[in-house]
């Protein structure tokens, strides 16, 4: 058992940044992306010392940060947030590396924002203590405010704009909501927002509701779910590649990863009672998102609306309050993230090598000149539609048993989705690489950087579709005891309404 | 004779407790004569530097006189320091001393003369300290005076500006109405109760006046109201935006934070502690009005483009914040309220710091477009700028979050859960315009090649100040980065300010 300070890894980006920021940007540029690959080696580590089956929490930092208010400064690490911490651990160094090469307005200014962002999203994903949680979910959108609005193209300021106050107003529902949680579960006792013991504490079912819908509001919109996916097609279009990556591949995990953490184990009677609304907005996302995904001209918004599709499988999976179905869920998440990764940069590619504006119009005809380019897209292309082998198989096929479990409509409505998955994973795939080239397209084969930004995430798509047991098996018990008390409640309400009958 | 001495007792005097007063009055004093000797030694360097000690003098022998638990009279049966007295005062004094910086350079100095201008700022801080530590309802008012006719006189500063006057005469008509409703307010809590002592009054309400009485309730309204008009609560707030923005910047940048921290000392003193046993009547109605607060002023600020003005709307919001504190009428609420007020001390000062030392060298004056591209140009300014916007909006890792997280916290403890929800979508609205002050700034394009900014020398044009060099104003900008550090500072470590704000919150003895 290894000894490994959170605090170490949650905050080394942003301490290396701000020492960069000290330094020339030759040299500033580099520490921050080794101290970003330093928290690469700590995620590995975690993954390696993390034995299969582990229940609890691990590398527990637990100090008061503010007793007045009964916030305390708490980290931890169980199989609901070991991977996803990897996850962010993967994609920010080849997306820093990316912009670090590729952005020369202010690059100090760029590497502080991403590496703020990065121990914004780490905090997150490990803090055991629901205002922490809190603080991190909010502190995330600076970065990103800043990184759309000042390094993003087109209509970058509105797009930009548009994106916080969205998210921000789902945040400060939660504010509210999370405080309402900690004040009213104390009951006039000592108010605490610690997960282990909010999960302990009883709330009545109406106050449970409305703080659930406060909640909801705030990853909803962060995931983003039809019909709160309004900022997406502008922030996709607007945002500089390497930042798009993280912050769909990434920042979108955080919303659903707050059900799984948060609103299932701690409002589980709300879960249960919503569970069917939650799961028609699933399914509804399934749809939106892959029917729109078809008929994009532009690749990044085919990919925007096949995200708002996945993260509705993903829900599927949460709110089916199945075991298996929450287990997939999480596979699911870091498939995702696996996958879109490295989609955007080899969109970002394509558009390099296009003709006019990065339509598909304006590519074709790559595959043969570019090999490598069209063999990794393809790898990405068969794991986006989950492709038999890809782990993202996996993930949706236990989606899809948690669904067809009890909630048979849902389900059979999902795989609908799987199905249109491959139809326009498929187009995009052929109008960029097998149709005539376009007038002006320029066929190269990958770069240096392109190559290490997309090679090694590719490899471990495909190193996770081997083995996908890796995740399976150290998430079981983690997902299994968040689902518990909400699959209690809901087969309490379903036998009421059987008794009723 | 010696029979009369008998009978008539002089009050008992502490003059330790006593002393910070003395040093602002005494410095008030002593600034004026200085000011009386021409010469540009004594005008630009002198007499600030007075100002500045006797600010500093009166906080160190704040500091000395801090003690938590109960409040201990200074002169007996007018005014007492207790931690709530003692904390504010620190808010005034070290306000002051940003305002003293800011107003160095600024030409407004030169214009009424700088120790006339000194003074007056000390007598109002006088009159502030006083009005924290009120004891009784005369005091309160003699305080709330105090304060006031020197601020007509400084929002009035530049004489020869037709603005700044019609700032000073609104203030003025609007600042007497507010102070004639206070008095009548005050007068008629006197005959409800009987007392003008606040103990006395809190001890007889619910007791021998009953918690429904009329008199008791009008005058209740008419205080609410009086003060109401000092701290800018909608909606008595209409005089703000137009006297934000005549007023010479650093005095509005002074009564932005400290006649707003004055009128909720009194206010948390005159409802949190006096009339606490009537909080069932007088909590919805404050209640209803911070919602209309914060409504109408995030509503307001959001058409600005002048940032005084929107610097003043978004007072207007913050009030409501704060008096959402105020009407739960709990220890908690105190505290929140008395942190918060710390918080916002430190979020605009830096605000209106980067605003004065922009508008100096800006042809747009305190437009919003004075601060364009101000993050590649001097991001000296900027970051204080943009961490002073992202506090007021509330962002994390700052002393704004923390405030509001507080302030939620008490009014949901409080059962005023759904003012929580108004705070918040308060901050949603506020959003708006926090933002696209950071995106003036930050997000220009890129393309266009600006000149080098701020040039190093502007000669001077007519009426406006000679050196209008950012470089050359080290002072401003300390006082905004100082101002911003500490605004992060608290947001990451708030323990400090929580100890305080603790004590603060001891000084009520009967508040749950």
């Amino acid at each position: 058992m290894l000894t490994i300070h959170l605090s170490i890894v949650v905050f080394l980006p942003l301490a290396a940044a701000l020492l960069a920021a000290l330094l020339p940007a030759r040299v500033g540029r580099w520490l921050v992306v080794g101290a970003m690959a330093g928290v690469l080696g700590y995620a590995i580590a975690m993954i390696a010392d993390y034995e299969a089956g582990t229940a609890g929490l691990k590398y527990v930092t637990d100090d008061n940060w503010i007793s007045e208010l009964g916030v305390r400064y708490q980290l931890g690490v169980d199989g609901l947030n070991l991977f996803l911490i990897a996850l962010t651990a993967l994609l920010w160094v080849p997306s820093t590396l990316w912009g670090a090469a590729r952005i020369s307005e202010r690059p100090k200014l760029f590497l502080f924002h991403m590496a703020l962002a990065e121990t914004a999203v780490l905090g997150a994903f490990c803090a055991q203590d629901l205002a922490l949680f809190v603080v991190f979910f909010d502190l995330m959108l600076v970065p990103f405010y800043f990184l759309v609005g000042q390094w993003g193209g087109g209509d970058r300021v509105r797009a930009t704009t548009k994106l916080l106050i969205y998210t921000l107003v789902g945040s400060l529902l939660m504010l509210a909501g999370a405080i309402a949680l900690g004040v009213l579960s104390a009951g006039g006792g000592d108010i605490s927002f610690s997960f282990a013991v909010l999960e302990q504490r009883t709330l009545g079912e109406g106050t449970q509701q409305w703080i659930f819908c406060l909640f909801a509001a705030a990853f909803l919109v962060k995931a983003p779910l039809f019909p709160f996916h309004g900022w997406v097609v502008d922030t996709y279009r607007a945002t500089p590649t390497p930042v798009l990556v993280v912050l769909s591949a990434v920042v979108s995990k955080v919303g659903v990863y707050g059900f799984l953490r948060i609103v299932l184990p701690i409002l589980p009677d709300a879960s249960a009672y919503f569970q069917d609304l939650m799961l028609v907005l699933a399914v509804f996302s399934i749809l939106y998102g892959s029917v729109l995904a078809f008929s994009q001209e532009e690749p990044r918004l085919v990919v925007a609306y096949s995200s708002i599709a996945q993260l509705g499988f993903i829900v599927l999976g949460i709110f089916s309050l199945t075991d298996l179905g929450s287990q997939g869920a999480l596979m699911q998440m870091v498939n995702h993230g696996l996958v879109v990764a490295p989609l955007f940069f080899i969109i970002a590619a394509l558009s390099a090598r296009a003709a006019g504006p990065a339509t598909l119009e304006q590519m074709g005809g790559m595959a043969l000149r570019a090999p490598v380019l069209a063999a990794l897209f393809l790898v990405v292309t068969f794991a986006t539609l989950a492709m038999p082998g890809s782990p993202n198989f996996v993930g949706e096929i236990l989606i899809l048993f948690g669904a067809f479990d009890d909630k048979f409509v849902y389900g059979a409505v999902g795989i609908l989705g799987v199905v249109l998955a491959a139809v326009y994973m498929l187009r995009i795939f052929q109008r960029s690489m097998h149709n005539r080239a376009g007038p002006g397209v320029k066929p190269a084969e990958l770069g240096s950087l392109e190559l290490a930004a997309i090679l090694p995430v590719a490899a471990v798509v495909v190193a996770l579709g081997v083995y996908p047991q890796l995740v399976l098996d150290r998430t079981e018990r983690a997902t299994t005891t968040k689902v518990a008390p909400a699959l209690t409640a809901a087969g309490a309400s379903d036998s009421e309404i059987s008794e009723a009958k | 004779m010696i029979e009369l001495a008998q009978v008539v007792q002089a009050p008992k005097i502490d003059y330790q407790g006593l002393a910070p007063l003395f040093s602002t009055i005494g410095g008030s004093l002593a600034v004026l004569m200085i000011g009386l000797f021409r010469g540009r030694f004594v005008q630009r360097t002198l007499v600030p530097a007075v100002a500045a000690l006797a600010l500093l003098v009166a906080m160190g022998m704040t500091i000395a006189n801090w003690e938590a638990g109960d409040s201990r009279p200074i002169i007996e049966g007018a005014l007492a320091i207790d931690t709530l007295a003692l904390f504010m005062s620190m808010l005034f004094y070290v306000t002051g001393l940003a305002t003293v910086a800011l107003s160095l350079r600024s030409d407004v100095q030169r214009e009424v003369g700088a120790g006339e201008y000194m003074a007056l700022l000390l007598g109002a801080i006088s009159g502030m300290v006083v009005l924290a530590g009120a004891e009784n309802m005369v005091t309160l008012f003699v305080g709330f005076e105090l304060l006031s006719i020197p601020l007509y006189v400084l929002s009035a500063g530049y004489v020869r500006r037709a603005h700044s006057l019609e700032a000073g005469l609104k203030y003025l008509v609007v600042g007497s109405v507010g102070s004639a409703t206070l008095l009548y307010g005050l007068a008629l809590l006197y005959g409800a109760t009987g007392s003008t002592d606040f103990r006395a009054m809190a001890i007889a309400i619910g007791d021998t006046v009953a918690v429904t009485d009329p008199l008791l309730l009008t005058g209740v309204a008419l205080a609410a109201t009086g003060l109401a008009f000092k701290a800018s609560v909608a909606p008595f707030h209409q005089w703000t935006p137009d006297v934000y923005e005549g007023a010479p910047t650093p005095i509005t940048s002074f009564m932005a934070v400290a006649t707003k921290v004055a009128a909720f000392a009194v206010t948390l003193r005159l409802f949190d502690y006096a009339l606490s046993d009537a909080q069932v009547q007088w909590g919805p109605a404050l209640a209803a009005l911070a919602t209309v607060t914060i409504v109408i002023g995030n509503a307001g600020a959001i058409a600005q483009s002048s940032l005084k003005r929107m610097l003043a709307w978004s007072g207007v919001a913050q009030a409501g914040y704060l008096l959402a504190g105020v009407v739960v009428g709990t220890q908690l609420g105190l505290q929140a309220t008395a942190f918060y007020l710390a918080a916002y001390l430190f979020m605009n000062v830096a605000a209106f710091a980067v605003v004065i030392a922009c508008e100096r060298v800006s042809e747009h004056g305190d437009g919003i477009e004075s601060l364009r591209d101000l993050g590649r140009a001097s991001p000296l300014l900027a970051w204080p700028m943009t961490i002073a916007m992202l506090a007021l909006a509330g962002f994390p890792a700052t002393a704004g979050f923390i405030g509001k997280f507080y302030l939620i916290e008490a009014v949901v403890a409080g059962d005023y859960a759904w003012l929580g929800i108004v705070i918040v979508v308060g901050s949603m609205i506020s959003l708006v315009y926090y933002l696209r002050v950071i995106a003036v700034m930050w997000m220009g394009r890129f393309e266009v090649e600006l000149p080098s900014f701020p040039p190093r020398r502007v000669k001077a044009v007519a009426g406006r100040s000679p050196e209008a060099d950012a470089r050359a104003q080290p002072e401003v900008a300390s006082v905004a980065i100082l101002a911003a550090a500490a605004t992060i500072f608290f947001g990451i470590v708030p323990s400090p300010l929580f100890d305080l704000v603790s004590d603060v919150g001891t000084s009520f003895g009967g508040l749950v």
